[in-house]
């Protein structure tokens, strides 16, 4: 880092005037947590003990004959507690946290999945919890909202502007300027203010870390390529670090292509055209944003990758040729999704799919003696709405329907 | 007042002859620029010493409710920054009381922050506030501020300690603004102990004038501020005046707070 919080020219902290004393004390925090020898083991163990690290490096055996190129190997971040890579950072953040002495803690969420893992490790280490949803999202992703409310955390869906997970992000800085003396803001990817970037970024390598253990001990040496969706970047941040000195592993983030790159219907920041150079939500990153500044609605199946920004330190890798970034289309997602579920009985979550379709598209390309992993940041159960909706699930459409009259005359009959 | 003086002797020059000062927000192009022009005049009719126009912007990260709906909806009008920029420029020839921009980082740093200071210049407005631009990331900004003899506001919070604030009065000019607790604009503030003793701190940091904003929204208020102050800043409270009444109540409002 070229100057604090900067990787390149990207990141930095701009910061209203009210939070500067959190975030100098929230710095702290973190270096001293990473001086203590104790820490990143205690964190280890916790992962273990509680969310099933290390997480599986499973050989696709399936969809690598039928594509007839390079070993296919998934890296089941579903596999964790809660059902997603989210679990990483939530938890580092949660003993961060108890360090601090803080009591309550907030996040933004945008598929749910960083809203389920916060209000987990609140529910875990016993702190207050309100979760910040933008109204489309808790609409799409209406299981999870379930299960943070019943995990004791209070969900606000967010109703200003494009009521998604900026909109919710917003929301939760508006909380913390009025909370911070008992509230931490878990921040859910490696975007916002430094030092988040950094932070959620060393949490997450734990899944790099793993995965380069496995790669070599299963297939005898490193692989040939990664691939990683992309919304803020974490799991992509995650895994990547594990390779980032190995200059022979090729490294790919796939962003989400919406209804094509040409629709403006998306959120591709550096796969496409469309993004620029921009400052808000206290970073400088890449952004869809209009010539004046005004960030631009976004598109995406996938409520994970629906966002205006993406991380810095992705950016910087993006800017120095390290990491290449390819978008996959709504319509490409649910045809990988699909294959993915029938040839090898593993469900990944809408996000994750879009690694899968680039995997897909250039696997074959490869030797047989050469291997790719694809980070499979989460399962696809929270999808179920979504998956049936494009599906147009006959029996699905059925079973809803019944429950809806089943609802419909239970309220019948307690207003008789 | 004379445009010869920098900004914060003209506030002090004001200051001699009135107790506490004005400085009033409003949100450009919302509801509309015609409504905005209306709503000045009477600001200014009414003694209203300074204005801070507020260029929109989608994410607004340190405004409430009532300023972020403005925000949003000035956008989905079809407002554009050149035409607040044009707009400022139009209204301050009209008006003799200092102007200020407020706006976020990215509106500068899109427009070009050299280019933008210099179109601010030459439009005749007299100082900005940034609320998420802090000195460390600010560099170009202030320096082009300085060239330009622009004052680059700078915040103090209840939460900056002496040291923080010894270093924001060093890079600012104009006043200082003083948030006046935590949160964001627009919801109630209480004038306690604790308020007190965060403006002598206030004071203490800084020669220049100092502005209270944040929760001020009746002559209460105002008066609670008299003696501790030199400014006292009415942001949400007007804009949900022209919301509810329209905006024919802003004068009758401003005559009453002082």
């Amino acid at each position: 880092m070229s100057k604090t919080g900067y990787y390149g020219n990207w990141g930095g902290a701009f910061v209203p005037e009210i939070l500067h004393e959190t975030f100098r004390k929230l710095g702290v925090a973190f270096i001293e947590a990473k001086a203590d020898p104790d820490f990143w083991p205690r964190y280890v163990e916790l992962m273990g003990s509680y969310s099933c690290r290390p997480t599986p490096l499973t050989f696709a055996e399936n969809l690598s004959r039928r594509f007839g190129g390079a070993k296919i190997f998934i890296k089941r971040e579903d596999l964790n507690h809660t059902g997603a890579h989210k679990a990483n950072n939530v938890m580092g953040q949660g003993l961060l946290v108890q360090r601090m002495g803080k009591t309550r803690v907030i996040a933004e969420t945008g598929a749910g999945q960083h809203g389920v893992a916060t209000a987990t490790m609140a529910a875990k280490f016993g702190f207050d919890c309100t979760i910040y949803m933008g109204e489309e999202d808790v609409q799409r992703q209406r299981p999870n909202v379930f299960w943070m409310e019943k995990l004791g955390a209070t969900v606000v869906p967010v109703a200003s502007g494009s009521r998604t997970l900026k909109d919710a992000i917003n929301e939760a800085f508006r909380d913390w300027v009025a909370n911070m003396d008992c509230t931490h803001y878990v921040m859910g990817t490696v975007c916002g203010p430094h030092p988040f970037p950094e932070m959620v970024a060393w949490f997450q390598k734990i899944i790099g870390d793993e995965a380069r253990r496995q790669i070599l001990a299963i297939h005898g040496k490193l692989p040939a390529r990664i691939y990683a969706c992309v919304g803020g970047g974490s799991n992509a941040v995650g895994i990547f670090q594990g390779f980032l000195a190995d200059n022979g592993v090729e490294l790919a983030g796939v962003e989400a292509g919406g209804k094509g790159l040409a629709s403006g219907l998306h959120a591709a920041r550096l796969a496409g055209s469309d993004a620029s150079p921009g400052v808000a939500q206290g970073y400088k990153t890449m952004f869809l944003q209009d010539e004046d500044g005004q960030m631009l609605d976004t598109h995406s199946v996938a409520a994970g990758l629906d966002y205006i920004g993406v991380s810095p330190i992705l950016v910087d890798l993006w800017e120095q040729g390290r990491v290449r970034f390819s978008a996959a289309t709504d319509d490409e997602v649910m045809a990988a999704l699909q294959l993915t579920i029938r040839s090898e009985g593993i469900i990944p979550a809408l996000e994750s799919a879009h690694a899968f379709v680039q995997a897909f598209k250039e696997v074959g390309d490869l030797p047989p003696e050469e291997a790719i992993i694809i980070n499979q940041s989460g399962r696809g159960d929270k999808d179920i709405f979504t998956i049936a909706d494009a599906f147009s699930d006959p029996s699905w459409r059925e079973f809803i329907r019944n429950k809806g009259e089943e609802y419909a005359d239970g309220a019948r009959q307690e207003s008789d | 007042m004379t445009l010869t003086m920098s900004l914060s002797q003209d506030i002090k020059q004001v200051r001699k002859s009135k107790e506490i000062l004005l400085m009033t927000h409003l949100v450009l192009g919302y509801p509309s620029f015609g409504i905005n022009r209306q709503v000045i005049t009477q600001m200014v009719d009414q003694g209203v010493d300074i204005i801070e126009l507020q260029i929109p912007f989608s994410e607004p990260i340190a405004d409430g409710p009532v300023i972020l709906k403005a925000n949003h909806e000035a956008i989905n009008h079809g407002v554009r920054v050149g035409q607040c920029l044009e707009f400022a420029a139009e209204m301050a020839a009209q008006h003799q009381i200092p102007l200020l921009l407020m706006t976020y980082y990215n509106i500068l740093f899109r427009y070009g922050v050299e280019d933008f200071l210099e179109q601010t210049k030459e439009n005749s407005i007299r100082g900005l506030i940034i609320p998420d631009l802090p000195p460390e990331e600010g560099g170009q900004y202030l320096a082009a501020c300085r060239r330009l003899e622009l004052a680059p506001i700078q915040i103090f919070a209840p939460t900056s300690g002496k040291a923080r604030m010894a270093t924001l009065a060093a890079h600012g000019a104009g006043f200082i603004y003083c948030v006046a607790r935590r949160g964001v604009t627009g919801s109630p503030t209480s004038f306690d102990e604790n308020f007190n003793d965060y403006i002598k701190r206030c004071r203490q940091a800084t020669a220049l004038p100092l502005a209270v904003g944040f929760g001020i929204s009746n002559r209460q208020d105002v008066d609670l501020l008299r003696g501790k102050a030199d400014i006292a800043v009415i942001g949400s409270a007007t804009i949900r005046l022209v919301d509810q009444q329209g905006p024919e109540a802003v004068g009758p409002f401003i005559a009453g707070l002082r």
